[in-house]
C-alpha cells in the first residue's frame, strides 16, 4: 500500500482545495537522517464535501492537515486553495489567505487561552482582521456562539476552565466558524471527548457544515467516527495513501489489505461478534526514518509478494470513485 | 468459587470544594476465572473503583466504606504492609498509559524481576530467566535483548506488553485492566486484548476490564457493570445487557456510539447535557437531568437497584426502566435465542 498516484483526483476546476505530491520531511540527527512523515499525498476536496483522513498514529494524517495550513510549509508538492498555490506564495500573502482555512484541534481545553473570556476568544480573529465595527463584531460573535449552543448572556464572560471538554470544543468550533472560512481542518476533534459528548460534537459539526456551507477535512483515527461524518475517506499508512473511496463502499468492501485489517480490528459493540485472533494485524508500524521499499505496508501484509518490495503501487480505480494503491487488491482493479 | 466480593463500597475524597463521591455504594461479586467489564464515561468512578478494591488510594483525605473480600478475606482493614503480600501474587493491575506506569530510568528486566525477587526470593539469574520467558509469552520478539533496554526504546504496544508481563509475573488470581488499550491504536488494541484473553484462559485468572468503550467489553466479558456518577446503574451478563438494556443511560450510551454497521451520515442520538457534579449530585436518580424518560419521582427519589423479574442476575437502578420492546432492532434475535 502505501502508494502514490493521482488517479483519484477530480476535475481541478471543481475542487476547493487540491493537494498534489505533498511531501513533508523532518531532518533529524543534524540533518543526516530524515523522518519521512508524508511521502507523496495527492488529495482534492469539492465544495461542501467532508474528506475523512484516517490511519493509525504515525501515518502522517495530522502532518498532512498542518501542511495544508503551511504550518510548517511542506518540503515539496503543491497546495492549491481556490486556484492559488499556497506553497509558492510569500509568507505575508499566506497569512492573508489563512482566514479562509481554520483548524480545530484535538484537545479543546489546551487550545483555548485560559486567561481570556469566551467572547474575547471568539472575537479575536474578527478584531485582527478588522471585520466590521465593534457592534457588528459583537453581534457576529453572539450569533455564532448561539449556533454552537453557548449562551452569551450566561457564559460569555466566563473563562475556558469553567467549561467541560465538550463545551470547550463548541467554543473552538465557534472560533473557527466566525471568520466564515472556506475550509476547516478538524484534527482529531472528538478523540479527547467522552462518547456521549462525542456524538453531540459530531452532530454539531454536521449542522454547522450545512448552515455555513463548510468544506471539512476531518482527521481521526476512529474509523466509525470517520465513516459517520465523511463523504469521501482516505486511508493512510506511513505517509502514503492506501485507499480512497466513498465511505459506505469502502467500509463494505475494502480493497486494500490494510483497510480490511483496520476495519476488522475495531471491536463492535455486539456480544455475538466474537473477536477472532486470526484476523489481527501483527507487528508495529515500521520506522518512518527508513521506511520499507516498494509498498510500505508489505512488512505486515499477509498477501505480500516479491513485487511489493520492488515496486511501489499506484492508485488504481476499482469502482466508481473508489481507488486503491495495491498490487494485489482484494477487489480487482478496473484497468 | 467466589473470588472477589465487594459490598456497598464507597470511596469519597475530601477536597477544598467539598466531598467528592467518586464511588458511591457499589456491590458485585466475581467468580474465579471470570471476566467482568466495568463501563462508564470519565468521572463515572470506574477507575477509582478498581483502585479502591486494590487499596491503591492516597493516604490522606480519603473516606472508604464498605467491604471488599478477596478469597474470603476482608481487605479494607488491612494495612499497606499486609496488602503488599497480596499485590502481585493475589491481584495486580495494568494501567492505561504504559509510558507513565513504567519507570523511565530502569531497564525493563529490572522492572519485571522486582516482584519475582520480592515474593518468591528468586535469585537474579533465575528471575531474569523467568522474565525472559514472560516477555516471550506476551509476544515480544528478542526478549533477551529487550530485558536490557529502557521503556523509551519500545513502541507503545510493546510497552503495554511489558506492563502486562509485570502484572502477570507473580501469577495473580485477579487482574485489573484499567483502560489497557485506550492509549493504543486499533490494530495494537486488538493484539493486546487477544493477548489478555489468551493469558487469562491459560492461567484461569479473573479479570476486571475497565473501559469507556462498549465495543471492547462486548465480545470479551461474562458480566458487565455500567457506572454513572459513582454508582452501578445496571448490572447483567454481557449477552443479557446488550439484548435487553433496561437503564436509560445504558441505552443512551449505546445509541450515541457511531457504528460501523450504520451507513455514513447517520444522525447520532447524543445524550444532552453532561454528567453531574459529584460534590452535590442530584438528590434523585443521578441520570434524571439528562434522561428522556425522567418523571417527577426520578428527580425526587433515588431509585434502588431493582432485580429484573425475569432474570435474577440482571439489576438496574431505575424507576421506569426501558421497555424490552425498545431495544435496538438488530439485537432482537439475540434475546430470542437467550
Amino acid at each position: 500500500m502505501a502508494g502514490t498516484g493521482k488517479a483519484h483526483l477530480r476535475d481541478a476546476d471543481k475542487a476547493v482545495l487540491r493537494i498534489e505530491d505533498l511531501v513533508v520531511e523532518f531532518p533529524i540527527a543534524r540533518g543526516k537522517l530524515k523522518v519521512h512523515a508524508v511521502s507523496g499525498i495527492s488529495l482534492d476536496i469539492l465544495e461542501g464535501e467532508t474528506l475523512g483522513l484516517v490511519g493509525e498514529s504515525g501515518c502522517g494524517k495530522s502532518t498532512t492537515g498542518r501542511a495544508i495550513m503551511q504550518l510548517p510549509r511542506p518540503t515539496s508538492g503543491s497546495v492549491v486553495l481556490e486556484g492559488q498555490d499556497l506553497t509558492k506564495l510569500p509568507s505575508d500573502e499566506v497569512r492573508a489567505i489563512r482566514p479562509k482555512m481554520q483548524m480545530i484541534f484535538q484537545d479543546p481545553i489546551s487550545s483555548l487561552n485560559p486567561r481570556r473570556k469566551v467572547v474575547d476568544i471568539v472575537a479575536e480573529p474578527l478584531l485582527i482582521w478588522k471585520k466590521g465595527t465593534k457592534e457588528q463584531i459583537q453581534a457576529r460573535v453572539r450569533e455564532v456562539l448561539d449556533t454552537v449552543g453557548i449562551d452569551v448572556d450566561q457564559a460569555g464572560t466566563r473563562r475556558p476552565h469553567e467549561f467541560s471538554g465538550g463545551q470547550c470544543q463548541r467554543i473552538c468550533i465557534a472560533r473557527a466558524v466566525v471568520m466564515d472560512p472556506k475550509v476547516i481542518i478538524c484534527d482529531e476533534p472528538v478523540s479527547a471527548l467522552d462518547v456521549s459528548v462525542q456524538a453531540q460534537i459530531l452532530n454539531l459539526l454536521e449542522d454547522m457544515k450545512h448552515r455555513y456551507g463548510l468544506t471539512l477535512v476531518f482527521i481521526a483515527h476512529d474509523l466509525a467516527v470517520v465513516k459517520n461524518i465523511s463523504d469521501r475517506v482516505v486511508v493512510m499508512y506511513l505517509g502514503k495513501m492506501c485507499e480512497v473511496g466513498p465511505p459506505d463502499d469502502l467500509y463494505a468492501e475494502p480493497a486494500h489489505p490494510y483497510t480490511k485489517a483496520l476495519i476488522e480490528s475495531i471491536p463492535e459493540p455486539d456480544p455475538n461478534v466474537r473477536p477472532e485472533a486470526s484476523k489481527v494485524l501483527e507487528g508495529d508500524l515500521p520506522s518512518p526514518i527508513a521506511p520499507p521499499s516498494g509498498c510500505r505496508f508489505r512488512t505486515r501484509c499477509a498477501y505480500a509478494q516479491d513485487r511489493c518490495a520492488a515496486e511501489e503501487p499506484q492508485l488504481r480505480k476499482v469502482r466508481e470513485g473508489h481507488f486503491v494503491a495495491c498490487h494485489f487488491p482484494l477487489i480487482p482493479a478496473l484497468d | 468459587m467466589t473470588l472477589l466480593e465487594v459490598t456497598d463500597l464507597k470511596t469519597h475524597f475530601k477536597t477544598d470544594r467539598g466531598i467528592v463521591r467518586a464511588v458511591d455504594g457499589v456491590t458485585f461479586t466475581l467468580e474465579e476465572g471470570h471476566t467482568l467489564g466495568v463501563v462508564g464515561e470519565s468521572g463515572s468512578g470506574k477507575s477509582v473503583l478498581s483502585r479502591s478494591i486494590m487499596g491503591l488510594l492516597p493516604k490522606f483525605n480519603v473516606i472508604r466504606e464498605g467491604s471488599v473480600r478477596f478469597e474470603g478475606e476482608e481487605l479494607t482493614a488491612k494495612t499497606n504492609k499486609q496488602l503488599r503480600k497480596l499485590w502481585g501474587t493475589g491481584m495486580s493491575m495494568i494501567f492505561q498509559d504504559p509510558m507513565t506506569s513504567l519507570n523511565p530510568v530502569l531497564k525493563i528486566g529490572r522492572q519485571i524481576t522486582e516482584g519475582l525477587m520480592l515474593h518468591f526470593d528468586f535469585r537474579k539469574q533465575q528471575a531474569m530467566e523467568t522474565a525472559e520467558e514472560l516477555l516471550r509469552s506476551v509476544g515480544i520478539p528478542e526478549p533477551a535483548r529487550r530485558l536490557g533496554e529502557y521503556p523509551h526504546q519500545l513502541s507503545g504496544g510493546m510497552r503495554q506488553r511489558v506492563v502486562i508481563a509485570i502484572a502477570l509475573s507473580c501469577g495473580p488470581k485477579l487482574l485489573f485492566a484499567d483502560e489497557p488499550t485506550t492509549a493504543l491504536d486499533v490494530t495494537v488494541q486488538a493484539q493486546i486484548l487477544n493477548l489478555l484473553a489468551k493469558q487469562q484462559s491459560e492461567r484461569r485468572m479473573a479479570v476486571v476490564l475497565v473501559t469507556h468503550d462498549l465495543g471492547v467489553v462486548a465480545g470479551r466479558t461474562d458480566d458487565i457493570i455500567v457506572m454513572y456518577a459513582g454508582q452501578a446503574v445496571e448490572k447483567a451478563s454481557t449477552t443479557q445487557l446488550f439484548a435487553n438494556m433496561r437503564h436509560p443511560y445504558t441505552e443512551a450510551l449505546f445509541k450515541s456510539i457511531p457504528k460501523l454497521s450504520n451507513p455514513s451520515h447517520t444522525h447520532l442520538d447524543a445524550i444532552p447535557g453532561r454528567p453531574p457534579n459529584l460534590i452535590t449530585p442530584p438528590p434523585g436518580c443521578r441520570f434524571a437531568p439528562r434522561c428522556p424518560y425522567a418523571q417527577q419521582k426520578c428527580h425526587d427519589e433515588m431509585p434502588p437497584l431493582i432485580t429484573d423479574p425475569n432474570d435474577a442476575n440482571h439489576q438496574y437502578r431505575c424507576w421506569f426502566p426501558v421497555q424490552v420492546s425498545a431495544k435496538p432492532a438488530h439485537l432482537v434475535g439475540v434475546a430470542a435465542g437467550h
